[in-house]
């Protein structure tokens, strides 16, 4: 079998740490390959190692048998590897082509040459079917859409080989079985593709074969078609996991979260929370459904306190909080584990420790009479460490450096170590692998049975009906619906998110338990 | 290595500007070197020069650590400059309050005028750059107005009471009576209140923490508007503090200006050189201190123009400032080797 791409053997340390311990990777021509492995494996590593933003210790990469040295990024473009970043690269003011051509521009006497370059983008776009209007602005397409600008950078720029970093992490049930089609074209055209992603069912939807790795160490490379997800998972997490979370029955208490009425604007002053009522209670999880961009958003910034509320009441604790600031809220007891980590749940460019005390710095014994202690927070720290498994190489090591996953977990440590009696967890387990998901959903069902009440907020359908008591669908800025997850299917769900009545959702239910048996 | 290798460079590319003016490097430097540390007097004055330079080091790094731009130090400065000048002179009190008082009124003035940028970006998010600009021309103006009605008409201040005085003879005697005092003490403990306040500091946590991410703080429960206030209010007492160095050290009085100080803006640069960090500021003012004071002698001693003499003081800080091209330059030699 020819290979285009083969890995053999890297080794790359940072220190004394081994990000990648003699791992081998070997490409097919014409497979979508999967790069299987926690947060925190080396995936990314390896992958910059073969793009050329690393250097190895020790090994050798291989272009089409001939052994190459990716010493920049531009070597591996030159090598036709291109890399789909699961973090965009696009300048939103910019229109697609633009942005594609951007770096690379396409002159005619000195003058930048806009229309051909479309027309190019506008082909490659129809051979792939991407569908993609060169002319459109970044801003004003959706995520879906701006991946596939994305894909089609690399393309125009001559790639056979595309690697694509986690790509389903910021997209809709919807837009993902689109980019499954759009990546079984690209084969069908001759390019071959490496996926990294956590996500099992991915893999044994769209891979030929999967290379797993686990702490830095290659495990091996399996064909898809002879394994499952559960020996998938064992392989990367290194023991069994469960998949559906085990828990025993809700005994609900009495109410925490009241919400009554309540009106939200975004910030272009358009209604987004349209007279919505919500009562959460103790021992209970209540999860959220729906369609990213009803209302979610400006729900959870009026509970916390980032976003004043046009009218209505919310009350936490039977205390009033509507209007309040967020730290009076947080002593009501509110916990927040917020859904952009980077942007509301950590700063980024403090260390672990100073982290872990953000919500806990100004009083003791993290301060006193103004002056902080920071022994007392490094204990915390630690402690938070351990108990949360976050992986860093200690309490100084500064957040940015840790794996979205460790990232997560030391935001959660933090907040459920306040042991809030109402813990809003939004997103809890956006980008993160089975293991880490596994641990999230453990701890927020710990938080109810100690009778706390949960609010999960989710696009996930699995994660609701996996982890709730109740669901809760928000159409529109309102809860169009109340169900029960034992009672109730995905498809029922999905209809009522999408905003039809209970009685159409109904038909749907019993058709779906018609399939069932 | 990497400081010393830029210090170089610029004397090197100084040197060449002055070859082709026609004058002497070997003689323009030995001038500079002795200019700074020829002795006692020119040690003297030159710690004298550091120490205004330390504090609006300190006042422009202090913003920048908490997320603020502020290029109002030149005008906090001079209100605090005149601040002191006037509580120096106009009171009459003894050594233990007085003192106190007229540095306690710059670092108020200062403060005072780094409040109102601090106040205009949190409630109206007026960007800080462009207010403390024009508070910079307000100053100026105003500061000269107030000399005129303090003195009747006049353009300067009178002397300060010696109880108000930084002057120190022993300081002065030790330095072959330079007009050196105890205002480098000053800003040398402000250098420690800084680091203090950043490291030690509840305060200094929520102000790195807003400075770092302004949402991330808000979500937890930080009052951003309250710490972008509270920093704009910190590095103008530095920036004030600054001002009085000349008032009640250096000058003794405040005369009225055609234009700014400059030690302000310098402060830009010294803050940048130190990355921001209280020790650095100590080199970057240092650094500059000893070239704005030692470049005098070059035309006494060495016939050098005084424009030639700003160009190499310019040359030698770029080098500085461009360290990071010659850290690049460094990796790519190296790499070089490798590759051999």
């Amino acid at each position: 079998m020819d290979y285009v791409i083969e890995m053999l053997n890297i080794t790359k340390k940072f220190g004394n740490f081994y990000a990648n311990d003699n791992i081998t990777l070997q490409l097919e021509k014409g497979e979508i390959h999967a790069l299987l492995g926690e947060n925190g494996a080396g995936k990314s590593t390896l992958m910059n190692v073969l793009f050329g933003l690393y250097q190895p210790e020790d090994g050798e990469i291989r272009v089409n048998g001939t052994k190459v040295n990716v010493t920049n990024p531009n070597v591996a473009n030159d090598l036709g590897i291109g890399m789909v970043h699961q973090h965009f690269m696009l300048v939103e003011n910019l229109t697609v082509t633009e942005n594609i051509i951007l770096g690379n521009e396409p002159k005619k006497m000195g003058i930048v040459n806009i229309k051909d370059a479309a027309k190019d983008v506008e082909e490659i776009s129809k051979l792939y079917g991407l569908n993609v209007d060169p002319y459109a602005k970044i801003e004003d397409i959706s995520v879906g859409m701006q991946q596939r600008v994305e894909i089609l950078k690399t393309l125009y720029r001559g790639a056979n080989i595309l690697i694509f970093d986690e790509p389903t992490a910021s997209l809709t049930p919807q837009e993902i079985q689109e980019l499954i089609s759009i990546m079984k074209k690209l084969i069908t055209e001759g390019k071959s593709i490496i996926l990294i992603t956590h996500k099992l069912q991915e893999i044994m939807d769209v891979s030929d074969r999967v290379t797993v790795i686990r702490k830095g160490k290659g495990i091996g490379t399996v064909v898809t078609a002879e394994t499952n997800p559960e020996e998938l998972a064992t392989l990367m997490v290194g023991r069994q996991v469960t998949f559906k979370t085990e828990k025993g029955p809700s005994y609900p208490k009495e109410e925490v979260l009241h919400i009554e009425n309540l009106v939200v604007t975004d910030n272009r002053g358009i209604e987004k929370v349209k007279g919505l009522n919500l009562s959460v209670r103790r021992g209970e999880i209540v999860g959220l459904a729906g369609i990213d961009g009803n209302g979610q958003t400006e729900l959870i910034e009026a509970i916390t306190g980032l976003r004043k509320s046009k009218s209505g009441s919310i009350t936490i604790n039977e205390i009033d909080v509507t209007g309040k600031k967020p730290r009076e809220i947080t002593k009501v007891g509110l916990g927040h584990i917020p859904q952009d980590r980077h942007k509301h749940g950590l700063v980024l460019e403090f260390s672990v420790g100073h982290n872990a005390a953000l919500q806990e710095y100004y009083h003791e014994p993290y301060s006193k009479n103004g002056i902080m202690n920071y022994r007392s927070v490094s204990d915390y720290a630690q402690k938070i460490i351990k108990e949360y498994d976050v992986r860093t190489q200690g309490e100084n090591e500064l957040v940015r450096a840790l794996s979205g996953g460790n990232q997560q977990k030391l935001i959660i440590g933090r907040e459920v170590s306040r042991d809030p009696d109402f813990l809003i967890a939004a997103l809890p387990t956006r980008g993160l692998d089975v293991g880490a998901i596994e641990f999230i959903h453990k701890r927020l069902i710990e938080q109810r049975d100690n009778g706390k009440a949960v609010f999960l907020i989710s696009f996930e359908l699995d994660e609701v009906m996996n982890v709730s008591d109740r669901i809760a669908v928000i159409h529109d800025g309102q809860i169009v619906d109340t169900v029960i997850p034992t009672e109730t299917t995905e498809q029922e769900l999905g209809l009522l998110m999408a905003g039809h009545t209970k009685s159409e959702a109904l038909k749907a239910k019993k058709v779906g338990d018609d399939q069932n048996v | 290595m990497v400081p010393i290798i830029s210090i170089i460079l610029g004397l090197l590319v100084g040197a060449l500007v002055m070859i082709f003016s026609g004058y002497n490097p070997v003689n323009g430097y030995i001038a500079l070197w002795n200019g700074i540390f020829g002795d006692a007097y020119a040690i003297g004055e030159t710690i004298r020069q550091i120490s205004p330079y330390i504090l609006a080091g300190l006042a422009v790094a202090f913003a920048f650590r908490t997320g603020l731009f502020n290029i109002g130090v030149e005008g906090q400065l001079m209100v605090g400059w005149f601040a002191a000048a006037y509580v120096g002179s106009a009171f009459t009190m003894p050594m233990y309050i007085h003192l106190p008082l007229s540095l306690l009124a710059a670092a108020a003035a200062g403060a005072l005028w780094g409040l109102i940028p601090g106040l205009l970006k949190a409630k109206f998010r007026v960007h800080e750059v462009i207010v403390t600009i024009m508070m910079n021309y307000i100053a100026l103006h105003v500061v000269n107005a107030l000399i005129k009605t303090v003195s009747g008409g006049g353009f300067k201040t009178e002397k300060i009471q010696p109880t108000a005085s930084l002057r120190s003879d022993f300081l002065s005697n030790l330095t072959d009576y330079s007009t050196l005092h105890y205002g480098i003490f000053i800003a040398l403990s402000m250098v420690i209140v800084m680091w203090f306040i950043l490291e030690k500091t509840k305060t200094g946590f929520e102000l790195k923490s807003v400075g770092f991410n302004e949402n991330a703080s808000h979500y937890a429960g930080m009052n951003v508007n309250k710490n972008i206030v509270l920093s704009m209010i910190i590095s103008g007492a530095f920036a004030g503090l600054g001002g009085a160095m000349e008032a009640l050290g250096t000058f003794g009085n405040m005369t009225s200006r055609g234009g700014f100080t400059g030690i302000g803006f310098d402060g830009i640069a010294v803050a940048l050189l130190g990355a921001n960090t209280p020790l650095g500021v100590i080199f970057g003012a240092s650094l500059f201190g000893s070239l704005k004071y030692g470049a005098n002698n070059m035309p006494n001693a060495a016939n050098i123009p005084l424009e030639i003499v700003s160009i190499v003081i310019a040359l030698i800080i770029f080098f500085v400032a461009s360290g990071y091209i010659i850290r690049v330059a460094i990796l790519r030699m190296n790499k070089k080797k490798e590759a051999k």
